[in-house]
């Protein structure tokens, strides 16, 4: 038998970035008694690096912006597969939502007449993020932080769920260990909120920390819930290239909101040489255009800069491999150039985007103000993930719930860029309200001891391995990182695909071989063993997906079948567990948008 | 490719020691890179808090060469590799194992300090007047990662282990930003002279020399909140009208 300390909650929310603790706050708000449980400190999780901005249509800036150009900017962002109500309700929810984070203490950067401040990004028709200069994303994670613990919910840092417990196929609770001594937990938990954001670890090139391993996902998987769009990974335009060890860190699109322009290593401003059909008539004919429309100018037309960041990604590729890049494989972000604009440039950027000075000058000696940055696309968000119901949030498994990254559904084939921190608040919310409903109406399950036994067991077996002939943790992760992005990244082909899932098998192999030496005392070789199998389970998930989807839409792009083919914008991609385990994959038709919201979509056009 | 050693503290409550891992380094790496590097190819079970590498999340706080630093903001061209450079765990935190320290005393401290209360919002849909003027000084405070590297250099937790009487340079700068936030109607100065004794500060600025976001901790917030602790309890001009009207 495994001991194990056991706590019972109504809610249990795995995962305290902003969509955790916006469902942590909710919950306890309906008078469930809430547990809340991360793998890192709280206030550490992803949601920390967002840095532009949360899109909300409060109309500060602009007031021509509502929900409906929110909804259709969404939606052709996620090229018209994203679950339309979801889109609907964020739309229509997120400025109640950012309103919100004032009245707990945010401060967002403000406009001359003291209102919540907007700014522009990509896709987004007006300015419409909500901001505080290049660190949103800090600013959330502790406004929600500072009042979330003070709602009375029960916090537990630096632990990690290993599975969820079912009761005829309802949610029970959750098996996991503390970091900190190694211990087994037994959460009793009427529903389970998963927000446990991305898999970023599955590909060498990430804007994500060692925490993004897909649990979430895999959790879910292993107890029965369908996954969706699987194949949807989004490539950031403008990550860090140079030097080695800082490959991949974030750079915000906000520097682009603010005047920053691509270059290739010729100085030519190459994304003029590329305007989607169905951006061509918001985008601007010359750089003068351009600047213009980050400049505030409401007659003007965004430079292509800003097109969505599937596009720019593969714009920057192309580039890159036609020989036109930056000496380490990249592209030259300029933001340098505006002294030609503005008196006092150094001070505006400064001021404007104290993260990325700071990011740049300190990690890499590239003073920002004087000089551009080399970037290249680094994989930075899942659009795929758990498939749920989109008023409820609820999986297809009972009392299980998801919400923010490990969801699917509002961004459909790609999302813009500040519609994650919207998601995180708008669906955090729901999910955190029905999470607490569900718990109302249904008693606690029966635990079944046998699965939390085999799951300990399971979770020991590393250290029996601990001989010559194992297989060391980080060695198998890293070859699975360099084998996903080679394989399954940015431009995909059949055959490589192919090759990925053989080198999946191999992978899983080795991972059940894994060994780890040490105690059970805060052991990163054993935490990375344990990450192992659901990195592996996402990862095939994600390749499966994509061989399926034979066109290229957002952000799955197949070198092999290029164009967009309007038969698979009919359907989505589901994966689940077969009955004999293995993984199966299906297509499911979309819904019928409502005529209403087919008018807004036209009169948006 | 160069060799550096370095020297990482491995142990536990019960103690530990020093031990000497010599590594590869390259060009632009940092201290956090390097201690990855030791971790994945000699010391499996080696022990690091890290996330987002990048100074954004403050996981990664140890001394470097005896000094309180974020390992990924550290470059190695900054160190001198002809010695060994010694990573150490915060001292003034218990330690857990390796360079992983205890900082829960952190977030029970910060329990401790009267949250936000707004006023009314000034406008209809919810929302409140602010001018960028009125916020600029409290975005300063709220660009706080939580390191502790501030509460591992302040001499009254470090030499004098003041944990049960003082919160120290983070929950003084978090103070400020409550307490100097616009809309914010709560009065903590008298939580600062009797709870928190913000007089056990001497503005000796170590605090706010650690802080890699660069707050302006004793100046902009410490010396402040002392301020306001003495304008209300020590003024003697206000004593003295208080005693002539009796109350």
């Amino acid at each position: 038998m495994a001991e194990y300390r056991t706590h019972q909650y109504d809610v249990l929310v795995i995962g305290a970035g902003g969509a955790g603790l916006r469902a942590a706050i909710e919950a306890s708000a309906h008078g469930a008694k809430v547990g809340l449980v991360t793998k890192s400190l709280l206030g550490k999780a992803h949601t920390v690096m967002a840095e532009g901005g949360a899109a909300a249509a409060m109309g500060n800036v602009d007031e021509r912006d509502n929900w409906k150009v929110h909804f259709s900017d969404t939606m052709r962002g996620g090229q018209y597969l994203n679950n339309w109500r979801m889109a609907e309700l964020h739309a229509k929810e997120a400025p109640d939502r950012v309103r919100e984070l004032e009245a707990w203490g945010a401060v967002f950067d403000r406009t001359k007449d003291g209102r919540i401040l907007q700014r522009n990004f990509g896709g987004h028709r007006y300015p419409r993020l909500a901001h505080v200069g290049d660190r949103t994303g800090l600013e959330m994670i502790r406004t929600l932080q500072d009042h979330g613990i003070h709602q009375g919910m029960e916090v537990h840092m630096e632990h990690t769920i290993l599975t969820l417990l079912l009761d005829s196929g309802r949610v029970a609770g959750a098996f996991g260990y503390d970091r900190e001594r190694g211990r087994f937990v037994l959460f009793q938990a009427k529903a389970i909120v998963l927000a446990t954001g991305g898999i970023g670890r599955a590909y060498r090139i990430t804007s994500n920390s060692w925490e993004y391993t897909g649990d979430g996902l895999a959790l879910a998987y292993h107890s029965g819930a369908a996954l969706m769009d699987m194949e949807f990974v989004q490539f950031h335009p403008t990550g860090m290239v140079w030097p080695p060890s800082v490959q991949g860190i974030l750079v915000t699109e906000g520097v682009r909101g603010e005047g920053g322009i691509l270059k290739n290593k010729e100085g030519r401003r190459f994304m003029f040489d590329d305007i989607p059909e169905n951006y061509r008539n918001q985008t601007a004919d010359n750089p003068e255009e351009g600047w213009r429309y980050t400049q505030g100018d409401r007659d003007a037309r965004r430079p292509p800069e800003l097109l969505t960041r599937d596009h720019v990604a593969r714009c920057i590729m192309r580039e890159v491999k036609a020989g036109r890049g930056s000496p380490h494989k990249g592209v030259y972000l300029d933001i340098a150039w505006i002294k030609e604009k503005l008196p006092n440039s150094a001070e505006h950027i400064k001021r404007k985007l104290p993260s990325m000075y700071h990011q740049f000058k300190q990690l890499a000696d590239v003073d920002i103000t004087k000089e551009p940055m080399e970037v290249g696309p680094t994989m930075h968000y899942m659009m795929g993930g758990i498939k749920v119901d989109a008023e409820t949030e609820m999986t297809t498994v009972p009392g299980l719930f998801a919400a923010g990254e490990c969801a699917a559904g509002l961004h459909g084939a790609n999302r813009l860029g500040g519609n994650s921190l919207s998601d995180l608040l708008v669906f955090g919310k729901r999910a955190g309200e029905h999470a607490a409903e569900f718990a109302k109406k249904n008693g606690a399950g029966r635990i079944d001891e046998a699965a939390v036994d085999g799951a300990a067991k399971e979770a020991l077996a590393p250290f029996d391995r601990n001989h010559s002939s194992v297989e060391g943790p980080y060695q198998i992760q890293h070859e699975l990182q360099e084998m996903m992005q080679h394989n399954v990244g940015i431009v995909r082909t059949e055959h490589e695909m192919h090759v990925a899932l053989d080198e999946i098998i191999r992978l899983e192999e080795q991972a059940s071989r894994v060994g780890v030496y040490g105690n059970r005392e805060f052991n990163n070789g054993w935490h990375t063993a344990l990450d192992l199998p659901n990195l592996l389970t996402v990862s095939e998930a994600v390749t499966r997906a994509a061989i399926e989807r034979k066109e290229s839409r957002g952000g799955h792009f197949r070198d092999d079948f290029p164009e967009k083919d309007a038969n698979y914008g009919t359907f989505n991609i589901m994966v689940k567990q077969g009955p004999g385990g293995e993984m199966q994959i299906s297509r499911v038709p979309t819904v019928e948008m409502p005529a209403e919201l087919k008018q807004v979509i036209e009169e948006n056009k | 490719m160069a060799n550096a050693t370095f020297r990482i503290w491995r142990g536990d409550d019960k103690g530990g020691k020093f031990v000497d891992y010599p590594t590869e380094v390259g060009e632009g790496m940092v201290v956090l890179d390097a201690v990855l590097k030791v971790q994945a190819e000699q010391a499996n079970d080696l022990a690091a808090r890290w996330n987002c590498k990048c100074g954004r999340c403050g996981s990664c706080s140890a001394e470097i060469n005896g000094m309180p630093k974020l390992m990924c903001m550290t470059r190695l061209n900054t160190l001198d590799l002809n010695k060994a450079v010694t990573v150490e765990p915060m001292r003034t935190f218990p330690p857990i194992k390796d360079l992983v320290t205890d900082v829960s005393w952190n977030y029970k401290t910060k329990l401790t300090i009267q949250k936000f209360n707004p006023r009314k919002p000034d406008f209809a849909d919810g929302t409140w007047h602010m001018v960028q003027a009125d916020v600029n000084r409290i975005q300063e405070f709220r660009k706080c990662i939580e390191c502790y590297l501030c509460q591992d250099v302040c001499h009254v937790l470090r030499e004098h282990k003041k944990f049960d009487q003082f919160i120290g340079p983070r929950f003084f700068v978090h103070t400020a930003a409550l307490e100097m936030h616009p809309m914010d109607t709560s009065d903590r100065t008298k939580d600062l002279k009797d709870k928190h004794n913000v007089g056990y500060c001497n503005i000796t600025t170590c605090c706010r020399k650690v802080c890699p976001e660069e707050i302006t901790i004793t100046e902009n917030a410490i010396i402040p909140l002392k301020e306001r602790v003495v304008d209300e309890y020590y003024d003697p001009l206000r004593k003295l009208v208080m005693k002539i009207i009796g109350s």
